[in-house]
């Protein structure tokens, strides 16, 4: 059995007693452990299902390449599935369940898949469960998709908060085993800034399991040595539980640190904080990760990594089983066994798939008369939920059993894989070794920055330096590299002496034994999560899926929650192997972010609920929302749509604020409108070439409804001009455009007529913009006292700068409701001020605030468009009765060369209309279709669509706008609607003016 | 070809599966070819695929860069829908959809069409009303498609958050007959059929010169050699340009990065598509149980199939608020691809130029809906040398004289 | 995410200060051009892979547009200039064919 060993356990505290559940039982650890460990202590040596075949599964490593370990987490708002427990630093309290099983995880129904697994090999669903069409979706598909996924989805939205780091860094060194320690002291005795990061939450990496010696001490005393310089030096920052996530262009890394916790414990209130670094330089010290061996039965639960079983023994006191049988292609499974047998366990063998090995690890297994099978493989594995026994076999041979060693746990390894990822993130290449069995960076084709240099090295494992003394030899030269780069003074590097230890040569083999049957393959794990067996890829390439790219989609290999860090390799020698060629000619398949998986969270950080595209609002949002506003997201504003008083529907507040301002006092917050100043010599002159109209002509203290098209000549933007003073114009744009009109003049300004004086400056929240409107408006602005607002003085689109109710003001006489109407800009500080005084003082004429419903229906009820309802990017003025102004005399204008297309003069364009309906009162439908003459198969008779439609209180009647292909001609026709398979309302096409049609009321 | 079925299936399990063949021939080029297609993705293939079918023209090449379907039809989202606003949008996404729907059978290939629907949100009174029109556009052009009411939709979504606090939703678009697929299983199903009838797959071979004689095209230079052609179309998607560039014109596009992400698979939370335009996001779960999520394409030119991570921050945080359960779920991969983007937004299926070089691109970010009827399409359009019906609106020439078709109303999101 | 100096401001910007605004030194074909030369302008884009001379806008910063000189694989980017620039200056040039002395500038 699994179970604490008292002499080993370096991260552990045992004074510090911690207790958690699993599936509901309370467990104990210790302070230091990970949950996979405690869990592991505690002989929970089953822990998971795989995928496909539910198949009971236990820890295969001890890092973030854990495949089966994967559980759900706390419940409610803390609830998160997926887990990997190797990655769980364990505190009190912990509640981890373990994932997809039907019934309990000792007793899965969904087990039954094993039994059928020899008819749905890889890829089995492209062959089938076509017949009937309708079954994929109604019967099979539902039965994949409750089988498939792992954990459940969290039922309540997360309690936890993220944030955002930015941060500048000379040097980022990533990984702290020896490789990154070293560098990092080195790196920082010559006065240069350095940041070492570290995913888990220690330091040391696989180095602190190890047993040799540096400087005359033990390793793991070196590298505490080692830490404590670090501390203490003021150029050195050292971050733990930080992953770096991904290497983008530029020298930018994404990197999150794991404060869970921090937050667990209350130091916190973050539980991920995602860094955003940019990096003058990148240290990989990523180490390596090893790989499984392929034989079947590998994923029986008490089979696991030998550097998994060495992490579990060295730092926190748990033995893998009590007879372990050791399996390999190289000698860092010695190590493992070296430590176990010393450790009292029984080391009944180890089977080594080299024909022979030497050095001093080999000494040390032979001194201690461990048995050792040179050329030998494991033909099976025994025993369903824990291993029972291994079967040995020759390596070559088809796997007839020569002997059964009984054990209760088996370790493996299948060699080390450098951990090159984030090297290729950004574009590096990576290059095949042969003789070190592993793909490593190719520094001939390495990530660039911005100025084409390189900006990322590696040293250690992840360069291929596995070794001690290698390692040392390696961080010298790149260390040496990087001070050249940074010009920094000289400084010697440390001289170390590390005890030299032989190694033998590891082989590249990968699967026992080398004759497997079909039957054995069909039981050889080569991905554990999705279940992709060494069967699997033989179908795949034998039915010519031979890519790699195709391998792994067609099998899924490679696509777990891993990301294929224990499997791709293995894979990808399968593959080598079958196509006869070397693996660089194979290829890998490119690495991307990220390098393990983040929350969601940690991506969004802050920017959820009201940090999430925050509101922005106008001088008068608190009084709006005091008083009944029914809010409308118009752009990044909210808009009052209505202002409802008690008991009453939206629908009875807007006819209410529409008649109100018909009859006697309305008034509106128009801040959001776009304000842009446009100045200088040229500005008349460069306007022109902005609007489609002649601005040019446009008299000081006159107002003037402008067109803006782009250069596609579609209708973008309107709104009205005023010309302040000889060379100044104030150019209202809608409350969308604002941002987007202000830079299109800059961009035209700056980038095509940049000889022109002009300045621009975008004015929209200086000023709260305030429309008055109603046969009473005139009155309530005399009784505001100021200003002279008389009809002679103030005629329609005249513009008066001056006081009102002694505040500084700008009167605009123009009418989008078809009253009389006034605009009034203050400045934005006595926006509040001067609202409440027009209330107040409007009070005595019935004044009532109305909304943007009450706006459109008065602007449709006179036939005025709305960008964005009679435009879609595709109408260009012409088509909406606008062509007057578009000016004909004017040499360009934006839009102007585009107008002249055939398309734009196609008699079939579509026009604006009016419609009304014939005994109707009922409101034609958004956005309904147009047709004429009946509904037919080949729809030549749709001839538009409605732009906009209301329910007119004002005319007690229905009212709509359409764009109807040649609209023009069909005035006093009647069209069909068809609003449902039933209904079809008819109207007749009219002039698109339905009230005061002359202009009276705003002209009064 | 060996036919697939459940029983084969069986069968072959008592044989260790090693009775299956290949799913297609690996070719090495032949000198000459009726028909030279370029690009081996989902569009390249099913033009081959409808040039046997509807036309008989088998003597047909399909050359590849790299591996077939490894551009963007094996980089997408894998949505299919077809509730476009304009009339030719509508034409060709239907067919399309609708040639999605037998697919599978036609192909004996389960390329896993699964009609789940595709929801898409409205978020304002203004994408209220734009949807509304999509809809009535849709019912008179036979897109079946409806309104829903947000309290329907949390019904049909329960994980979805409809009030807000943002952007409150208003209500939604709902296509039954839209779904997804999967998407490397329609390359391999139409690879495994042209194949069949002696069609060529050449992967790994990449075209690095187009002889012209006069205005014509004589042939193509390869990595694997030089071929001759009656008649070459190309079909690269964000490569186009550079096709183009060899074939002496220029196009009117940009190729730029598009990303997509996927979560950890959990249990099955969520049934259909949910496009959410406003804030720029959408998601579905796959079969494997992850949630599959897109947004918003880069902004510059960018051919490294990378984009910058800002882009997928931007879409996390959208549906985040669109899906709040899912903030404790982990991204598991991300990938770019590279999309052509033309002036309107609408693809191109279009002469050349060069009088027999026919061109199929300009999909942008939505062109894996599009895989049959492209297909369809482009080889009518090949075979006649004249567009039909289907691609004449994507003719090139609209460009020229300002016909576009703009569906950027419809959808800020074009997927 | 890509970072570029500001050639106006003289500051580094991110990515997420800048809008990207497409191929630069692209003339305009305003009334009087022909249907194609409009078409070539309004539409046509080289498209490289490889150098690309481009415009951002330095949207969240100055407010000023620049020209840019990156590569559209490697993202390496050989230099800024202003705005008003109708063509790259030879520094630019120079940049870019020392590092890759068999581009032509087409």
């Amino acid at each position: 059995m699994s179970t604490r060993i008292s002499k080993a356990g370096r991260l552990l505290d045992r004074n510090k007693r911690l207790s958690f559940t699993f599936n509901g039982r309370n467990l104990f650890g210790f302070q230091g452990d990970t949950l996979a460990s405690a869990l592991l202590a505690n002989d929970q040596v089953l822990v998971g299902r795989s995928f496909k075949y539910h198949r009971p599964r236990g820890f295969v490593s001890s890092g973030v390449d854990e495949p089966n370990a994967l559980m759900s987490l706390g419940h409610g708002g803390n609830f998160e599935p997926n887990r990997s427990a190797t990655t769980v630093e364990l505190v009190d309290g912990i509640e981890a369940v373990s994932q997809n099983h039907l019934g309990s995880l000792d007793w899965d129904l969904g087990f039954i898949n094993n039994f059928f697994a020899k008819i749905f090999p890889a890829g089995f669903y492209y062959k089938t469960f076509m017949k009937p069409r309708f079954a994929w979706k109604h019967l099979f598909e539902p039965i994949i998709r409750n089988a498939a996924g792992l954990g459940r989805a969290p039922s309540l939205p997360d309690e936890a908060a993220y944030d955002y780091f930015y941060a500048h860094v000379d040097i980022l060194v990533i990984g702290a085993g020896m490789a990154g320690l070293l560098a990092t002291y080195e790196l920082a005795k010559s006065g240069l800034k350095v940041t070492l990061v570290e995913q888990k939450h220690y330091l040391g990496g696989y180095a602190l399991s190890d047993d040799f010696e540096v400087d005359g001490v033990a390793v793991p005393k070196w590298l505490e040595n080692i830490e404590k310089k670090l501390i203490d030096s003021d150029n050195v920052q050292i971050k733990k539980n930080f992953t770096a996530i991904g290497v983008h262009d530029h020298g930018y890394l994404i990197g999150c640190e794991n404060l869970e916790v921090a937050e667990k414990m209350g130091r916190s209130s973050i539980r991920h904080r995602l860094w955003r670094l940019r990096t003058k330089q990148i240290v990989l010290a990523t180490g390596a990760i090893e790989r499984p061996l392929i034989f079947a039965g590998n994923d029986i639960p008490g089979v696991m990594l030998s550097s998994a079983a060495l992490d579990f023994y060295k730092l926190y006191g748990v033995s893998p089983g009590d007879r372990t049988v050791v399996v390999t292609n190289n000698d860092s499974a010695y190590l493992t066994a070296i430590n176990l047998y010393n450790a009292g366990l029984s080391v009944p063998v180890v089977i080594d798939v080299r024909e022979e090995s030497s050095g001093d690890l080999f000494e040390s297994l032979r001194s201690m008369g461990i048995r050792i099978e040179y050329g030998k493989g494991i033909a099976s594995v025994l025993g369903k939920k824990r291993v029972k026994a291994v079967e040995l076999c020759s390596l070559t041979g088809e796997g007839s059993v020569q002997e059964t060693i009984e054990c209760d746990s088996v370790i493996m390894s299948g060699g080390w894989s450098s951990a090159v990822h984030l090297w290729s993130h950004c574009g590096g290449r990576l290059i095949w070794n042969d003789q070190l069995d592993t793909f490593l960076p190719d520094a001939s084709k390495s990530p660039i920055d911005e100025n084409g240099e390189d900006f990322i090295a590696v040293v250690g494992a992840a360069s291929g330096s596995f070794w001690p003394s290698e390692v040392v030899q390696n961080v010298k030269q790149i260390v040496q590299k990087i001070q050249k780069k940074f010009k920094t003074s000289k400084v010697k590097s440390s001289s170390i002496s590390i005890q030299e230890i032989k190694y033998g040569d590891s082989n590249s083999k990968y699967f026992t034994p080398e004759g497997a049957s079909e039957k054995l393959k069909s039981k050889c794990f080569v991905d554990f999560q999705n279940d992709v067996k060494l069967s699997d890829l033989r179908l795949a390439t034998q039915e010519g899926y031979e890519s790699v790219e195709h391998l792994k989609r067609y099998t899924t290999l490679g696509m777990a929650t891993d990301q294929g860090k224990l499997s791709n390799i293995n894979g990808l020698k399968y593959l080598a192997d079958f196509l006869g060629r070397e693996i660089n000619e194979v290829g890998t398949t490119t690495f991307r972010p990220p390098y393990t998986p983040i929350s969601l969270g940690s991506i969004a950080g802050e920017a959820r609920k009201g940090l999430f595209k925050p509101v922005r609002k106008t001088t008068l949002h608190l009084w709006h929302e005091a008083n009944g506003a029914s809010w409308e997201p118009v752009g990044d504003w909210r808009r009052p749509y209505a202002y409802l008083k008690k008991n009453e529907t939206i629908e009875q507040a807007v006819s209410r604020e529409v008649t109100n301002t018909r009859n006697a006092l309305g008034i509106l917050d128009a801040s959001t409108l776009g304000k842009i100043i446009v100045s200088g010599p040229d500005a008349a002159n460069f306007l022109d070439l902005m609007y489609t109209n002649m601005i040019s002509t446009l008299q000081v203290g006159r107002c003037r409804y402008g067109l803006m098209c782009n250069e596609n000549g579609f209708l973008f933007d309107d709104g009205v001009v005023v010309r302040l003073a000889e060379e100044t114009f104030l150019c209202h744009t809608t409350t969308g455009g604002a941002d987007r009109v202000y830079s299109w003049m800059e961009e035209w300004h700056q980038t095509e007529w940049w000889n022109k004086r002009v300045f621009i400056q975008n004015v929209t929240e200086q000023f709260t913009q305030i429309t008055i409107a109603g046969p009473k408006s005139r009155l309530l602005l005399e009784e505001l006292g100021g200003l002279d607002v008389s009809r002679v003085s103030l005629k329609p689109l005249d513009y008066l700068e001056g006081e009102l109710a002694k505040i500084k003001a700008r009167v605009f006489r123009i009418s989008f409701s078809g009253e009389l109407s006034f605009e009034i800009a203050v400045p934005s500080q006595f926006g509040l001020e001067f609202w409440e005084k027009c209330l107040e003082t409007g009070s005595q004429f019935g004044i009532s605030p109305y909304g943007t419903e009450a706006l459109h229906v008065m602007r449709a009820e006179k036939g005025f468009i709305m960008i964005g309802d009679e435009t879609d990017g595709t109408v260009i003025p012409q088509d909406l009765n606008l062509g007057w102004a578009v000016s004909k005399k004017k040499k360009d204008f934006i839009g102007k060369r585009a107008q002249e297309r055939i398309f734009m003069n196609d008699p079939n364009r579509k026009t604006l209309v009016g419609l009304s309906l014939q005994n109707s009162s009922e409101k034609i439908p958004d956005g309904a279709s147009v047709i004429i003459g009946g509904v037919d198969q080949a729809n030549d008779n749709v001839i538009g669509h409605v732009t906009s439609t209301y329910f007119s209180p004002t005319l007690d009647k229905p009212i709509a706008m359409a764009l109807l292909k040649d609209g023009k001609n069909l005035l006093g026709r009647s069209i069909e609607i068809p609003v449902d398979s039933e209904k079809i309302l008819k109207a007749i096409v009219s002039e698109p003016k339905f009230y005061d049609a002359e202009g009276n009321r705003q002209n009064d | 070809m060996k036919k697939y079925s459940a029983f084969a299936l069986v069968k072959e399990a008592f044989n260790n599966h090693l009775g299956w063949g290949r799913a297609w021939r690996h070719a090495q080029p032949k000198k000459r070819y009726k028909v030279i297609i370029v690009g081996a993705g989902g569009h390249g293939l099913a033009t081959a695929y409808y040039l046997g079918k509807n036309f008989g023209i088998r003597d047909v090449a399909v050359i590849e860069k790299g591996w077939l379907g490894g551009g963007n039809t094996g980089r997408n989202t894998t949505i299919i829908r077809s509730n476009y606003l304009q009339e030719e949008s509508a034409a060709i996404y239907e067919k399309s959809r609708s040639l999605y729907e037998t697919l599978s059978q036609e192909l004996n290939y389960n390329i896993m069409f699964s009609p789940r629907g595709v929801m898409m949100l409205c978020q304002t009174e203004h994408e209220l009303r734009a949807m509304k029109r999509t809809y009535y556009a849709n019912r008179l052009f036979g897109v079946q498609t409806e309104m829903v009411s947000p309290m329907r939709m949390k019904e049909m979504i329960p994980i979805i958050n409809t009030d807000g606090p943002r952007y409150p939703i208003l209500g939604g678009l709902w296509q039954p007959r839209g779904g997804t697929a999967r998407h490397d299983a329609v390359a391999w199903g139409y690879a495994r059929a042209i194949s069949s009838w002696g069609a060529d797959i050449i992967e790994n071979c990449e075209v690095t010169g187009i002889v012209r004689e006069a205005s014509k095209v004589a042939s193509i230079q390869t990595t694997k050699g030089s071929i001759d052609c009656e008649k070459l179309c190309f079909v690269v998607a964000g490569s186009s340009s550079l096709l183009a560039e060899l074939a002496g014109f220029r196009l009117p596009l940009e190729s730029v990065a598009l990303q997509a992400l996927v979560s950890e698979p959990i249990k099955p939370v969520m049934d259909c598509v949910v496009m959410a335009n406003t804030v720029h996001g959408y998601m579905s779960q796959s079969d494997k149980g992850e949630m599959v999520i897109g947004g918003g394409a880069d902004g510059c030119n960018n051919y490294s199939q990378r984009g910058s991570f800002q882009h997928i921050e931007e879409t996390v945080r959208a549906l985040i608020e669109t899906f709040p359960i899912i903030s404790r779920l982990r991204q598991l991969r991300q990938w770019g691809g590279i999309v052509d983007m033309t002036g309107d937004r609408s693809p191109i299926i279009s002469k050349t130029p060069v009088e027999n070089i026919f061109l199929n691109c300009g999909w942008g970010t939505g062109g894996f809906k599009a895989i049959p009827g492209s297909g369809w399409a482009t080889a009518e359009l090949v075979a006649h040398g004249n567009p039909g019906k289907l691609a004449a609106p994507f003719s090139l020439a609209r460009f020229v004289e300002g016909r576009m078709i703009d569906e950027s109303i419809a959808a800020a999101v074009a997927h | 995410m890509l970072r570029f100096k500001c050639p106006v401001c003289n500051t580094v910007a991110d990515e997420t200060e800048l809008s990207p605004g497409g191929e630069a030194h692209i003339e305009r074909m305003g009334p009087g051009s022909s249907d194609d030369a409009f078409y070539k302008y309004l539409f046509e884009r080289k498209n490289p892979l490889g150098i690309h001379f481009e415009r951002w806008f330095h949207a969240y910063g100055c407010g000023k547009w620049f020209h840019a000189a990156r590569c559209t694989k490697t993202m390496e980017i050989f230099g800024t200039y202003k705005a008003q620039e109708i063509k790259p200056p030879k520094h630019i040039i120079d940049a870019i064919t020392k590092k890759r002395p068999n581009w032509k500038n087409e």
